[in-house]
């Protein structure tokens, strides 16, 4: 299985959603870059609002993820509650 | 209180809701290029837009990225920045970006305003109208970003100037002018695709990650800020792929053409971005093959995973692609440190560490085949014989790069093809390019080559430094010529009381 990735840019924001992707998603690998932090995982990824939203103690909209995104590797689901990444194979 | 409505919904409502029907105009006039690529189209509602972004929401978070950007930039300049990166030598990949990738911000715009004009579906042409406002922001964020550098050190003077004319700024905006003279559906297979998917990710996330790590704030900043469209980019590339292949099967054949073509040209490409990373950044992250694996190789072989169901296979010339990656970086710099009298940044020898570090990260090619050639380089530096070569090197007549590169079986013999065509023979620098030109021959037989252009008398001259200078509008001894003793070099030392 091949892996999905996102990278986000090290700022404060961010660090909220690297927690929660961490959280949700207990398999993946956070590795941390000059000014940025890439996630990878087999298969999937999900980045879950409500999970953000906890960790930020504030409402956050699914869409705003675009502001700190830097890359991301697999196809692409996005709703309200949630993005998932994934690879079909 | 009114329900708020779902993303899902509001971006039906937001893009395919405001397309129509033509009623008294034949639909086939209004998008006059949708069918002449052979590409059959059975049903544009079938396109999805995972990120459904809508107009609004798109101004909503590009403002934001915005105001954070140019908070950045004025921080960057007023607290003279320059003044924090790790060397100045740095400077001069910076000097390459503003000259060879900026313009080519401002094409995409050029390419996806058009294409997003001339696409039936509305879905795809709001997408690619996004897409075109995100280049066109790109362009103008890195003019901004460098005017900085402009005013402490040379070489950024000209940009536009140069990428119209210098030797090699052909390589960069010919491969744009290729695209973007295809039909609309190559173009985003090219672009969208090839380009969007696996091959920007290598300039703007390795290689901005080792801005940040030489301390350049200003080109990190907007890196990552471009990057950031860029992810919204690569979704719409790779739908534009699985849309193609899902229309209909006749497109597969067509699709996997481009795929052959344009990675190929993409790598070629990015030769000299696997420079700037190996050889430009003095602070190192990674190294161009540990970049290219993870970029290309995992994230590109993952993705050809993913399309294998539909009949695409890996891109053609892929075994030499992969073997490529240890031996490029090295071409290409030595092929500038030779041409550095014509090059409109500075050039110089890696320090010992550094070669140290190349030696650590190519160990089956770097002491074998390119340590050598630094070494005698020194020598003769020491002896006060830097050295330049003479000679204007030959183009290849598609990628337009000096045929620099080895066969990758025996990188002690350069690759050299050629083939006739209407009684004229054509040169090239592998067998990716030779098939490219021999597939469209009638294209690239127009290709402005730079060296044929000056042996033809029109680039000025008659001596070389005439076309330097007047042709291309280089400050001789200032913008070219070995980083020691430049006067990049000398302001530097002065700024930080080195003597």
């Amino acid at each position: 299985m091949s892996k999905v990735y996102i990278a986000l840019q090290d700022n404060d924001e961010s660090r909220y959603i690297v927690e929660a992707i961490a959280e949700d998603n207990p398999e993946a690998t956070v590795i941390h870059m000059p000014a940025m932090i890439r996630i990878e995982m087999e298969g999937k990824l999900c980045v879950n609002r409500e999970s953000v939203e906890e960790k930020m103690g504030r409402d956050w909209d699914i869409q705003e993820l675009n502001i700190n995104l830097i890359t991301l590797g697999g196809n692409v689901e996005e709703s309200d509650d949630c993005l998932n990444l994934y690879w079909n194979e | 209180m009114a329900k708020k409505i779902n993303a899902k919904e509001k971006y039906r409502l937001f893009t395919r809701d405001l397309d129509w029907d033509y009623s008294y105009e034949n639909r086939s006039e209004a998008f006059p290029l949708e069918e002449f690529e052979g590409i059959k189209i059975t049903d544009w509602s079938k396109w999805e837009d995972p990120f459904r972004l809508t107009m609004d929401t798109y101004w909503k978070y590009q403002a934001e990225k915005e105001k954070k950007l140019y908070a950045i930039f004025d921080a960057f300049s007023q607290n003279n920045g320059h003044l924090n990166i790790s060397d100045p030598r740095y400077v001069n990949a910076i000097k390459i970006f503003l000259t060879a990738v900026s313009p080519l911000e401002y094409q995409a715009y050029q390419g996806f305003a058009h294409v997003g004009r001339q696409l039936g579906g509305v879905g795809a042409r709001v997408a690619c109208q996004m897409q075109a406002l995100d280049e066109l922001r790109h362009v103008q964020t890195q003019i901004h970003a460098m005017s900085h550098y402009n005013k402490f050190f040379n070489g950024f003077h000209e940009y536009s100037h140069m990428h119209d004319r210098v030797w090699y700024l052909s390589v960069p905006k010919s491969f744009f002018n290729d695209a973007r003279t295809g039909g609309p559906f190559e173009f985003m297979v090219a672009i969208g695709f090839s380009f969007e998917y696996v091959l920007t990710n290598l300039l703007f996330v390795p290689f901005m990650s080792g801005a940040a790590h030489n301390g350049d704030m200003a080109t990190v900043t907007f890196g990552f800020s471009a990057q950031s469209d860029e992810a919204r980019h690569m979704t719409l590339g790779l739908e534009i792929i699985k849309f193609l292949l899902e229309q209909h099967e006749d497109n597969i054949p067509i699709v996997q053409k481009w795929i052959d073509k344009w990675f190929w040209r993409g790598s070629r490409l990015l030769t000299i971005v696997a420079m700037m990373m190996d050889y430009m950044l003095p602070n190192k992250v990674m190294s161009w093959k540990e970049a290219w694996e993870v970029y290309f190789e995992e994230a590109g072989g993952a993705l050809f995973n993913d399309l294998a169901r539909y009949g695409i296979r890996m891109p053609k010339y892929s075994e030499t692609i992969e073997k490529e990656k240890e031996h490029i970086s090295h071409q290409a710099w030595w092929t500038f440190y030779s041409h550095g009298n014509a090059t409109g940044f500075h050039t110089w020898i890696p320090t010992d560490e550094e070669l140290d570090w190349l030696s650590e990260k190519y160990p089956d090619t770097f002491d074998r085949y390119y340590r050598p050639r630094w070494e005698m380089a020194k020598k003769m530096e020491a002896e006060g014989k830097r050295f330049y070569t003479k000679a204007l090197p030959q183009l290849c007549s598609v990628c337009q790069i000096p045929m620099l590169f080895t066969e990758m079986d025996d990188p002690t013999l350069n690759c050299f093809r050629d083939t006739t065509h209407e009684g004229e023979r054509y040169h090239f620098c592998s067998d990716g390019c030779k098939d490219i030109f021999i597939d469209e021959p009638e294209k690239y037989v127009q290709s402005w080559l730079p060296v044929h252009q000056i042996f033809q008398g029109n680039c000025g001259g008659p001596e070389l430094d005439d076309v330097l200078s007047q042709f291309y509008r280089m400050n001789l001894d200032e913008d070219n010529m070995d980083m020691k003793n430049s006067l990049d070099e000398k302001r530097w030392k002065k700024w930080k009381g080195v003597a």
